[in-house]
């Protein structure tokens, strides 16, 4: 077949990968970045199969670019808080706070991607499958959920963890039960918990950190919260203005990437939607209830603040570890919104109850379904006895 | 009331006897491949810690603990039979699981056939004499406050292990690593609930 540009590069180079080639050992990745291009030609030998041109990469692809507008918030945040702390914000010019966070955010993304990509490119050439796309998509939300001082070396490891033990080890892609984003922070939380938590890991200040502007708390709003001390405004807290890990600040970033997840329907808005609702009305029975400053706080500022909404559009909705069926979804996100909520504010050791929700939802993600598909071949029995 | 409320939740969630204590491991590995017959068994280990916590708490406070003879007379007032208790609280809970397994037997022979050997072994299920002995060391007030800790951490249990199963039975066509089929990738899913069930660990009540 005839071919220029890039597939003439790709067809000239192809039978250096293929068997007996010298560059064999290296043919699932030479496999991967052609297809990143272009889709497979390889068609299937047994039976009939319709494929679609949305396929995994395609999905995953459509998933980044969803995170896009969260991931430019999240480093100009980097820069807006670091020049807010310092009180130099007034004087410097928006391209040097974007740069300045932009600079701190991509070293964490390279890592972050060069630790999963090689093992996921060892693990495919060892068992001799092509390379999965998961990763791209694990590997942009992981930098997205960690506090920006995280030094690179535990991203290394949680990343590590995170696609061998909750991924590799369940079979690669679309086999694992957790989320594996959620198990690298997870681990990093229960491992490191100076590093996951406090009030000195969401802002970066690098040599800088002596001279601090008078009033400057390092702490997030639900980390001031939990102290007794409500103090934010919420409005700032939708734009995404507060200290936070790297993409969960900005609720209007992630809204514009939640309606293009859901028009391209790659998201399933039922587990946004019930997520959100679960929340709401947690929140509202707390208020109800509410003994102390943190039960106070209005619900739906809950729906803004911390990873919540990160969490909601993002992680729960990951196709692999979510309920699969259509009446589990409901059950799976309202009960990760309830238990979000009740883990934030009734839990003094982690306020960021969203991760450990949805985590604990991947757990029983598939006894839902179970119940689920039980009850539908229960009513359908009975169905067909009544018919006779 | 609200009292035991707070003792239920917190042997369900924050004190499950397997993921915050990693008691009752043997049969939770072994008899976890189904839904189906994980069910069975958990319904049978909330019974048995249903009925033998109040029966040993009994027991506790009116023949072992220390003095708790006084009721047969003065002269008993100083007996300490408290080394006793491992022996009689597993003579407790053998002679609840025999009859467990006479009702299992007689109501649902299948799964009495799926549970097989691991019915009688109950008995020395960790969990159950677990349930007794941390009872013994809560010196819960009454006797109602030791059925409902029993009742929650089977229920505890019991949602430890229908949530293993589901998952076991979902990766059965997974492709596991041939070394880690089986038993291996079992210990990986207990770790990792173990970590999601983390998130509760602290919670005050």
């Amino acid at each position: 077949m005839k071919g220029y540009g890039i597939k003439k590069f790709y067809d000239k180079h192809r039978p250096k990968f293929e068997k007996g080639g010298k560059l064999h050992a290296f043919q699932s990745v030479y496999e991967g970045f052609e297809s990143f291009f272009y889709v497979s030609e390889a068609t299937t030998t047994k039976g009939s199969n319709i494929r679609d041109y949305i396929d995994l990469k395609r999905t995953m692809i459509f998933v980044v670019l969803a995170v896009v507008p969260t991931l430019l918030f999240g480093m100009f945040n980097i820069g807006y808080q670091h020049f807010k702390a310092l009180g130099l914000l007034e004087t410097t010019s928006f391209i040097n706070v974007f740069v300045y966070g932009l600079l701190r955010v991509l070293p964490v993304i390279i890592v972050s991607y060069l630790v999963g990509l090689g093992i996921e490119f060892a693990f495919a050439q060892i068992k001799g499958h092509e390379i999965n796309e998961g990763y791209l998509v694990t590997g942009i939300l992981i930098p997205l959920v960690l506090p920006i001082n995280t030094p690179l070396w535990m991203v290394a490891v949680a990343v590590a963890f995170s696609v061998i033990i909750a991924k590799e080890a369940f079979g690669g892609t679309g086999m694992n039960i957790w989320n594996p984003a959620l198990v690298a922070r997870a681990f990093l939380f229960f491992a490191y918990p100076a590093h996951m938590s406090g009030d000195e890991v969401w802002i970066r200040l690098g040599n800088q950190a002596g001279s601090v502007a008078d009033g400057f708390s390092g702490a997030t709003p639900l980390g001031l919260a939990l102290t007794g001390s409500v103090d934010y405004n919420v409005w700032d807290a939708f734009w995404g203005f507060i200290p936070g890990s790297i993409g969960e600040t900005s609720t209007f970033a992630i809204l514009l990437g939640a309606i293009f997840l859901i028009v391209t329907g790659i998201g399933s808005w039922k587990i946004m939607l019930s997520t959100t609702l679960g929340a709401v009305v947690t929140g509202m029975l707390i208020n109800a209830f509410a003994v102390n400053p943190f039960m106070e706080i209005p619900f739906w500022h809950h729906l803004f603040l911390g990873g919540f909404a990160f969490g909601a559009v993002f992680m729960a909705t990951d196709p692999v570890s979510a309920a699969q069926t259509n009446r589990g979804k409901w059950i799976y996100g309202f009960l990760i919104g309830v238990l979000a909520i009740i883990i934030r504010v009734l839990n003094p050791a982690y306020p960021e109850g969203v991760m450990l929700a949805i985590l604990l939802m991947n757990t029983f993600a598939p006894l839902i379904d179970h119940y689920v598909v039980q009850g539908n071949i229960r009513r359908r029995l009975k169905r067909a006895a009544a018919n006779g | 009331m609200e009292n035991v409320i707070n003792i239920f939740v917190k042997s369900i969630f924050i004190e499950n006897m397997v993921f915050a204590y990693f008691l009752g491991m043997c049969s939770y590995l072994a008899v976890s491949k189904s839904v189906k017959t994980a069910t069975g068994l958990g319904i049978a280990v909330i019974f048995v810690l249903g009925i033998t916590l109040p029966v040993n708490y009994l027991l506790e406070n009116f023949v072992l603990q220390d003095g708790a003879l006084a009721w047969l007379g003065p002269q008993f007032a100083n007996v300490d039979l408290s080394f006793l208790s491992f022996i009689m609280f597993i003579a407790v809970i053998a002679s609840m699981v025999q009859l467990v397994e006479m009702i299992v037997e007689k109501f649902a022979p299948t799964l009495y056939a799926n549970l097989g050997i691991f019915l009688p072994l109950i008995a020395v299920n960790c969990a159950i004499l677990g349930g007794s002995l941390f009872m013994q060391q809560k010196q819960f007030i009454n006797i109602g406050e030791a059925t409902v800790y029993g009742l929650g951490s089977g229920l505890g249990w019991f949602l430890a292990i229908i949530g293993i199963a589901a998952i076991r039975e979902k990766i059965k066509y997974s492709n596991v690593p041939a070394p880690l089929r089986g038993l291996g990738i079992a210990f990986i899913i207990t770790g990792l609930m173990g970590m999601a069930f983390m998130g509760f660990s602290g919670i005050k009540l």
